[in-house]
C-alpha cells in the first residue's frame, strides 16, 4: 500500500502498463517532456523513452485518428486530451470512427484506445476548461465512458480500460485530482468497467453520484445523518455501460433516488438513471426520481460558477425534499 | 523526381500522351509486357463492373453507389505496386486498388446492397473498409504509419482522398502528422475536378494541389491520374522513398470523374459538354490501349472477346451477393464492444420479445 493522489495513481496505472506491454503507447498535448499540464504523465516520457511517450502536434482530431490507424495496427494507444472542453475537434474522428471501426468491419478491425481528459468544474478556470460532457459521449453506440472518483479506482479502472479492446473515454475529474489521498495497492490490479459501487448502505434514499460529485454526496450523508436520514450512496463509476442491476437493486430498497451530475440538466446521465428507477422499481417508489445537476447553461466563469455547481447544500435539499415528499 | 517536378513550378508529371505514344522516356517505368497487360485486363475489368453497378442500381438491385468510370489509372497505378502486407486506406472511389489487394467483387456488392458483411473482407488483410466522412481516413494512415515505424516493418500505407477533402481539417492534420513523425505514407489525392458539383477552383486558391505539401516540409507532386504510366513510376517512387525512411510522400492526381458523383447525382447539372469531351481525349484506359495496341500487345478484337467474360463473371459475383444469408438479427446488436453490455442484451432481448408479438399479430391476420 501506498498513500497516492489520484495524479499518482493515474501515472501508476500508465507506468505498470507501459512496463508490461510494449504495444502500449502514450501522447498528447505536452504530455511528453512537461508531463502534462496536470503532470500526470510526469516521468514517462524519461523512463520510456520518446517513441513511447511524446508531444503530438497540437490537434486533437490529428491525436484521436492517429490513435485509430495506430489501434488497427496493433498498437494500445493512451491519448490525452488537454481538457473536456478541447475534445470536439476529435469528436468526428471519436463518433464516425473509433466507435465505430468494429461493427463496420464485422470484428476484423478493433480500435483499443484509453482517451484520457479531465473534466468537471470548480477549479476557478478559464472559459472551455470546467465543462461536464459525458452525457454526448455516452450517448455513441461503440463507445464506453468511465469516471472514477478516487484514487484507488482511478488505477483499477485505467489499467482496465488500457486491458480492453474497446475505445474507452477515461474522464478525470480534475477538480479531485489532487484532493483526495488514500492508500492505494501496490502493483497491478483491475477494477471491472461497468459495475457500480455501492459506498454507503442505507434506507431512505438512493443517491448515485460519479467522479467529484461522490465526495459532496459524502458531505450531504453527513448532514442528513444529523437529520436522521439513512443515505445509500452509489458511485456510478461508468457512464456506459451503465450498471442497472445495482441502481435498480438500491432503489427497491430505499424507495427514493436521486441523481449528482455536474453537467446540464436536460438529457443529462440524471435524467437516464431516474427512468431506470421508473422502469425497474416503479411500484416502490415513495417519491419522484430528483436530479441535482447543472443547469441548461454555459458553465459560468469563477465569479458565477459556485452557482453552477453541486454542493452539499443543494444535495441536502434535494435529499430532505425528496424524503419529505 | 520529387526535385525536377516539384509542386513550386505547377508541372505536371507525364510519361505518355493522349494517343499513348511515350513523351518522357526518363521516366517511363520497366514493366514486362506479360504483367502489363494483366494490369491493363485488371483495369478493364474494374472499368466493366463499374459500369455494370451503375446498371445494378438503375435496375433497383443495390443502393448508392459511387462509379470509378475515368480514374481507372489512378486505382491501377496504386494497385500495381501495393503488396499484400501494406495497408490501404480508402477513402470510396477506389475500386481498382480495393480488387488489387484482394477485396472480391461480391463484397463491394454486399457493402453497397446494404451489409457490413462486405466490408468483412476475408481475403484483402491490411486494408480499412470504405470510409465515408471526407477526409477522415488519412489521420489513420498516419497512425498506422506510426506502427509501421514502431515496429521496424517494412511497409507502407497508401491512403485516398479527393480534391474536396483537401479543404478538410483533417487532410492538414493527417499531412502534418504523418510530415513530423516521418512515416511511411503515401497520400494520394484523386483530383476528378468536382466534389460532387463544386470545382477545385471553389476549393482553394493554391496553383494545385500537391503544393500543400511544401508547407508540410513533405516531398509532393502532381501527376497526370490518367497516364497509367506516370501513376505507376510516381508511386513505385514513393514507396521506395517512404522504405527509405524518407516519407510521407503526397500525390495529387489529375483526373476526371466521367460519371456522377454517386448514383444520386447529375453532372449535367454543373458541368458542360464541352469539357467532358475535352477530357474523353486524356481517357485513361484509350491510352494505355493504344499504347499496348502499339506494341502489339493487345488487340480491339481482344477486348471485345473478354468484355463479355468479364461481365458473366461480374454478374456471377452479384448474383452470389444477393444469394448471400439474410442479415442476421444478432449482427445489428452483437459487433459494437468487444463484449456486449447487459444492458445491450436486454435491449436485444426486448426485440426477440416484439418479433414473437408481431409473428402472432402476423398470424392471426
Amino acid at each position: 500500500m501506498k498513500i497516492m493522489n489520484m495524479v499518482n495513481a493515474i501515472n501508476d496505472a500508465l507506468d505498470l502498463k507501459l512496463a508490461e506491454d510494449k504495444t502500449v503507447i502514450v501522447y498528447g498535448q505536452d504530455v511528453g517532456v512537461e508531463g502534462g499540464v496536470f503532470r500526470v504523465t510526469e516521468g514517462l516520457q524519461k523512463k520510456y523513452g520518446v517513441q513511447r511517450v511524446f508531444d503530438s502536434p497540437l490537434a486533437e482530431s490529428g491525436i484521436v485518428g492517429t490513435a485509430i490507424g495506430m489501434a488497427v495496427a496493433g498498437l494500445r494507444p493512451v491519448v490525452e486530451m488537454q481538457f473536456c472542453g478541447f475534445i470536439y475537434p476529435a469528436f468526428n474522428q471519436i463518433i464516425s470512427h473509433a466507435s465505430r471501426m468494429r461493427n463496420r468491419s464485422r470484428g476484423k478491425y478493433e480500435t483499443p484506445i484509453v482517451i484520457r481528459m479531465p473534466y468537471g468544474g470548480g477549479i476557478n478556470a478559464l472559459e472551455h476548461h470546467s465543462e461536464s460532457m459525458e452525457t454526448i459521449f455516452g450517448h455513441i453506440p461503440g463507445l464506453k465512458v468511465v469516471v472514477p472518483s478516487t484514487p484507488h479506482d482511478a488505477k483499477g479502472m485505467l489499467i482496465a480500460a488500457i486491458e480492453s479492446n474497446d475505445t474507452i473515454l477515461f474522464m478525470e475529474p480534475k477538480r479531485i485530482y489532487r484532493a483526495i489521498k488514500q492508500e492505494v495497492a501496490e502493483g497491478k490490479f483491475t477494477i471491472p468497467l461497468g459495475k457500480a459501487n455501492v459506498i454507503a448502505q442505507g434506507t431512505d434514499v438512493t443517491v448515485v453520484a460519479y467522479g467529484a460529485m461522490v465526495r459532496e454526496v459524502q458531505k450531504a450523508a453527513v448532514m442528513a445523518k444529523e437529520a436522521g436520514i439513512s443515505v445509500e450512496i452509489i458511485d456510478l463509476r461508468s457512464i456506459y455501460p451503465i450498471d442497472r442491476e445495482t441502481i435498480a437493486k438500491s432503489v427497491k430498497k430505499t424507495g427514493r433516488i436521486i441523481t449528482v451530475t455536474e453537467g446540464p440538466k436536460t438529457y443529462g446521465v440524471g435524467s437516464e438513471i431516474s427512468q431506470i428507477a421508473l422502469e425497474e422499481a416503479f411500484l416502490h417508489l415513495e417519491a419522484p426520481p430528483a436530479r441535482v445537476s447543472g443547469f441548461d447553461v454555459i458553465v459560468p466563469l469563477p465569479k458565477g460558477e459556485h452557482h453552477y455547481m453541486q454542493d452539499p447544500y443543494k444535495i441536502f435539499y434535494e435529499i430532505e425534499r425528496t424524503v419529505k415528499y | 523526381m520529387f526535385k525536377e517536378y516539384t509542386p513550386l513550378k505547377n508541372k505536371i508529371f507525364q510519361v505518355i500522351d493522349n494517343d499513348g505514344k511515350v513523351i518522357n522516356t526518363k521516366w517511363m517505368p520497366e514493366i514486362d509486357s506479360e504483367r502489363l497487360v494483366k494490369i491493363y485486363k485488371d483495369m478493364l475489368f474494374a472499368r466493366t463492373a463499374d459500369l455494370q453497378i451503375v446498371s445494378y442500381q438503375r435496375q433497383g438491385r443495390i443502393y448508392t453507389y459511387p462509379p470509378n468510370y475515368g480514374q481507372e489509372a489512378i486505382a491501377a497505378g496504386v494497385g500495381a505496386v501495393i503488396k499484400d502486407h501494406d495497408w490501404m486506406v480508402p477513402a470510396f472511389r477506389e475500386l481498382g486498388t480495393m480488387l488489387a489487394k484482394g477485396v472480391t467483387l461480391k463484397e463491394m456488392f454486399l457493402y453497397f446492397m446494404g451489409n457490413e458483411e462486405g466490408s468483412n473482407f476475408k481475403n484483402a488483410n491490411f486494408t480499412l473498409p470504405i470510409s465515408v466522412p471526407i477526409a477522415s481516413q488519412l489521420i489513420h494512415a498516419a497512425g498506422i504509419g506510426y506502427a509501421i515505424k514502431y515496429n521496424k516493418e517494412k511497409k507502407v500505407a497508401y491512403a485516398f482522398v479527393g480534391d474536396g477533402g483537401t479543404s478538410e481539417g483533417d487532410f492538414h492534420e493527417a499531412v502534418n502528422f504523418a510530415g513530423v513523425w516521418k512515416v511511411p505514407v503515401v497520400f494520394i489525392i484523386q483530383n476528378n475536378q468536382y466534389g460532387i458539383s463544386t470545382p477545385t477552383s471553389v476549393q482553394t486558391a493554391s496553383e494545385n494541389l500537391a503544393i500543400k505539401s511544401v508547407a508540410y516540409g513533405v516531398k509532393g507532386i502532381m501527376v497526370d491520374g490518367n497516364d497509367f504510366f506516370a501513376m505507376y513510376r510516381v508511386v513505385e517512387e514513393a514507396a521506395k522513398l517512404c522504405l527509405n525512411g524518407e516519407g510521407p510522400v503526397l500525390i495529387e492526381a489529375v483526373t476526371y470523374r466521367k460519371g456522377a458523383h454517386t448514383t444520386s447525382d447529375d453532372p449535367s447539372k454543373y458541368r458542360t459538354k464541352e469539357e467532358e469531351d475535352a477530357w474523353e481525349e486524356k481517357d485513361p484506359m484509350k491510352r494505355l490501349k493504344a499504347y499496348l495496341i502499339d506494341k502489339g500487345l493487345w488487340s480491339e478484337k481482344e477486348e471485345d472477346k473478354i468484355i463479355p467474360q468479364f461481365k458473366v463473371e461480374i454478374d456471377r459475383q452479384f448474383i452470389e451477393a444477393e444469394n448471400h444469408p439474410p442479415y442476421p438479427k444478432e449482427d445489428v446488436f452483437k459487433h459494437l464492444y468487444a463484449e456486449m453490455p447487459d444492458d445491450l442484451k436486454e435491449q436485444e432481448k426486448q426485440y426477440d420479445r416484439y418479433l414473437q408479438w408481431k409473428s402472432g399479430k402476423v398470424k392471426q391476420q
